[in-house]
């Protein structure tokens, strides 16, 4: 038998309750021969990235959905051309049955008629199910229960519609109206369908957002009325822009699309977290830290420090530590939850540390305890854990205030986001020689740039400008400590 | 050599403190083992005897389920995909574990699984149907308990284990000979569940065995932050003699059974069986495995597949002829095609079946509930009044 029909697989729940997936992938194209539970697509859900084997086993008639583009669940995502004596319907529905939907759901309670293209849920009322078959996607408002086995069920708002007991008469209007049911069928209809935007991929949508073309008036010439970057070019007059970069991308690929996952998501949750809650602020002070620079020399010569790691991050540590002392509030805590503020009597220092996972910001417990020599210690153990990806969960929670140590990167200042918790960070910029008036002569001096981000809601300008001007003087001059301790 | 609980060999020549040297009540040594790795069939001075009878016919024929339940897996997982499954909570791995225990049950033992033995119920004898039902949400129970001796999966973990051994209470009481198993994973024996049930059991001499599965992942949480002691070693604190045995050696696993089994039926009592397995795929279809494992580990365990082994060394003896492959084959398709036409063409439930097996008996509230929501239901069909919403 040589007749085929066309057969759509929608968008499954792929979780518990998701309502929505990201398609990352095809693993098929236009005209290909799939067999049953060939793996069609990848596809990324808010709990996992996983394969979709395919429903039918037939030709791929129709991609509906381009790799990048989260699609609600219910919607058709791919069809097939099957054999019409072909396998038993695998959850989705005929297209032909598509028209009849209505019908079939229009008694709401028998919802066991599985003939039905939409398979309306039980809730579904004769109004929503006639909406939804009417306009075939529907507008979801609020995603509905969807029975498994149904297939995935097309969202659309269909409401049941209920008579209000006891209120009917008093709301009885006095003007003759339309039947309530035929209303928002008839609203629908002139929503525009979101869904009917014009074909084309992410990067032809980034130039079109570029160029500011909108793309729903371009032509498209490409396969399926596919926009093309050449249409889009077209269309706004601009020639080909010239070829990118060598060795920004592999030839033909000219983006590279990673998982958000891992330290990555982390770091990402932390920081908008952090970047949203807490209200930053940042001070900048460059500091001529030649007296620091000569101290280390004297200290990497003394017998005491033999076989100690001495750089400028462990003294700035160090003084970072003697600073807090008078400056307690930058060593504290925001307590939303219990409206508290809480003032730590110790000194969790947490240093930012790039890993082959990426950024963690590992801590050193208790560091105001140690002597320098300790701290050094510490703070090589810590750097070498941590590029060996080996920090333990327990060194990565409880810090009380971080630095990083940007310098290493040859970079001056910036503007660090908090480690979240935490009520400031204070950035190390690279030791450089510059040109700097020392009794009112120029002098050539090693400096360097200190940036400080605090939280507002904890710490006042003249707290945080404090602690800088102290944290300052003390890498000016160390003898200061002597004024602070 | 099995790898312990991290899954790398290597660690597992530490010994650890409740090791089972110094544990009079484990038998079977550190990890009891038949078959290699790589198909070496391992002779025991203790349990060779347990699995005599198993000639070349059985091992084909464990072979054939094994293969046969690693495809059921393969099904359902994508008919979860393909959206006629809500959920299906995948047993790749651990195939071994669960034919070698469920072909060592009479059929008159009572078996008490957690939600993961698709397999048990394969070998038990429910219907790909009702093994189907439950996961689509088309119906709270998958089989008759009663008919195939297999109480319906339990969700809550560990629970089963107090079911079981109430029930194994119960024999003793009926002076009956039959035995009870319950099956339960790593995680469960950190629960207050399997520990009460534990503690009956030894108390009443019950005649239950606590299978447990060590798959080595409690959802995300690895066995070993659960557990200092070897899972073996914790039943022994209550008296209850335990094995610790590969669990993707299929016919270690039988040895063990059997003598629980055995030990249990002649009035020896309970009886805790650790099969050291591993969960090869995710925890269910809703859950990610690559966010908190190690790929390597994955790969340790893959080379100790359980289906493999037992493919190995059924081809050093020369059984895994074409035609067995062929009619294994043969036989995993037709399984498929069945679970999946059976998954699809299942009657969906009616609104109102909901109220049909809360009572046994016919029951007035009940009814009151079922006449309001069919009333409410027929609301819907009624034309809507002018000026009501």
């Amino acid at each position: 038998m040589t007749a085929t029909m066309i057969k759509e697989f929608r968008l499954p729940d792929l979780g518990e309750g998701l309502t929505e997936s990201e398609i990352l992938s095809w693993k098929v194209a236009v005209g290909d021969t799939v067999t049953l539970n060939q793996v069609i697509a990848e596809v990324e859900t808010a709990k996992a990235v996983v394969e979709l084997p395919s429903p039918f086993a037939g030709v791929v008639a129709e991609l509906h959905e381009q790799p990048g583009t989260v699609v609600e669940v219910g919607k058709p995502i791919v069809s097939f051309e099957v054999d019409d004596a072909g396998s038993s319907n695998g959850g989705s529905a005929p297209v032909a049955g598509k028209g009849s939907a209505g019908t079939g759901s229009a008694d709401g309670v028998s919802a066991g008629d599985d003939s039905s293209g939409d398979r309306a849920v039980v809730e579904t009322s004769p109004k929503g199910a006639a909406a939804a078959a009417a306009d075939g996607v529907g507008s979801p408002a609020k995603r509905e229960p969807n029975l498994v086995g149904y297939g995935a069920v097309v969202e659309h708002s269909g409401r049941p519609t209920r008579r209000a007991r006891g209120q009917a008469q008093e709301m009885k209007s006095p003007i003759p109206e339309a039947p309530a049911g035929a209303e928002p069928v008839a609203s629908r209809q002139v929503e525009p369908e979101t869904s009917e935007r014009p074909r084309s991929t992410p990067p032809v949508r980034k130039l079109a957002r570029d160029l500011g073309v909108d793309l729903e008036l371009v032509p498209g010439t490409g396969p399926g009325g596919l926009i093309t970057r050449e249409d889009v070019q077209n269309f706004s007059g601009t020639p080909e822009p010239p070829a990118e970069a060598p060795g920004s991308a592999a030839q033909g690929e000219r983006e590279t699309r990673t998982p958000i996952k891992g330290v990555r998501k982390f770091t990402a949750a932390a920081m908008v977290q952090s970047a949203f809650t807490a209200p930053h602020v940042t001070e900048f002070l460059t500091v001529d830290v030649t007296a620091t620079m000569e101290l280390l020399a004297r200290l990497k010569g003394n017998k005491a420090f033999e076989g100690y790691k001495l750089t400028p991050l462990t003294i700035a540590a160090k003084a970072v530590l003697v600073a807090l002392r008078n400056n307690p509030s930058l060593n504290s805590r925001w307590d939303e939850a219990n409206q508290e503020i809480v003032q730590f009597n110790y000194v969790n220092l947490g240093i930012a540390a790039a890993t082959p996972r990426g950024l963690t910001v590992p801590n050193i417990k208790d560091a105001n305890r140690l002597t320098l020599r300790e701290l050094s210690t510490a703070l090589t153990e810590l750097t070498d854990t941590a590029r060996t990806g080996k920090t333990s969960p327990s060194d990565l929670s409880g810090g009380t205030i971080s630095i990083t140590n940007i310098g290493v990167f040859g970079i001056d200042a910036g503007t660090p986001i908090l480690n979240p918790g935490e009520a400031a960070i204070v950035a190390l910029g690279a030791v450089r020689k510059a040109p700097w008036v020392v009794n009112d002569e120029l002098a050539v001096r090693q400096v360097m740039s200190l940036s400080l981000s605090f939280d507002h809601r904890l710490v006042d300008g003249e707290q945080g400008s404090r602690f800088l001007a102290d944290l300052g003087s003390l890498l000016a001059d160390p003898a200061m400590v002597m004024t602070m301790i | 050599m099995l790898t312990d609980q991290a899954g790398k060999g290597v660690h597992h020549d530490t010994p650890r403190p409740g090791h089972s040297a110094q544990n009079p009540l484990r038998t079977g040594g550190d990890l009891l083992q038949l078959v290699s790795p790589d198909g070496e069939r391992i002779s025991h001075p203790e349990f060779d005897i347990w699995v005599k009878d198993i000639g070349d016919e059985q091992l084909c024929s464990l072979y054939e389920d094994m293969t046969v339940i690693r495809r059921i897996d393969a099904e359902a997982t994508a008919l979860q995909r393909q959206g006629e499954l809500a959920l299906w909570p995948p047993l790749l791995g651990q195939e071994a574990a669960q034919i070698g225990s469920s072909r060592s049950l009479r059929d008159d033992d009572f078996v008490f699984p957690s939600y993961r033995e698709s397999g048990v119920a394969y070998v038990r004898g429910a219907h790909l149907s009702e093994i189907a039902r439950v996961w689509r949400g088309n119906a709270s129970y998958g089989w008759d308990p009663l008919r195939i001796n297999l109480a319906t999966p339990q969700i809550i973990i560990g629970s089963q284990s107090l079911h079981a051994t109430g029930y194994a209470m119960g024999v003793q009481l009926d002076g009956a000979n039959t035995a009870v198993l319950a099956y339960f994973g790593d995680g469960a024996t950190s629960e207050g569940d399997v520990n009460e049930a534990m503690v009956f059991a030894a108390s009443y001499q019950a005649p239950v065995v606590f299978f447990c599965q060590n798959n080595h992942w409690a959802i995300s949480e690895p066995v070993r932050v659960q557990s200092h002691v070897q899972l073996a070693d914790r039943p022994t604190g209550f008296g209850i003699p335990s094995m610790r045995v590969d669990g993707n050696d299929v016919l270690a696993v039988m040895a063990a059974t059997r003598v629980a089994l055995d030990r249990a039926r002649k009035g020896g009592g309970p009886t805790f069986i650790e099969a050291v397995t591993y969960r090869m795929g995710p925890h269910t279809t809703a859950d990610d495995p690559t966010r908190y494992r190690d790929p390597i580990e994955l790969e340790d365990w893959a080379a100790k597949d359980p289906i493999l082994r037992l493919r190995k060394l059924l081809e050093a003896k020369g059984l895994l002829t074409e035609d067995v492959e062929t009619r294994v084959k043969a036989k995993a398709d037709a399984v498929a095609a069945e679970l999946r036409s059976s998954c699809i063409d299942m009657p969906d439930p009616q609104p109102l079946d909901v109220f049909n097996h809360v009572y046994s008996t016919p029951n007035s509230w009940i009814e009151r509930q079922k006449d309001h929501y069919s009333r409410y239901l027929n609301s819907f069909n009624q034309p809507v009044e002018e000026g009501a919403l």
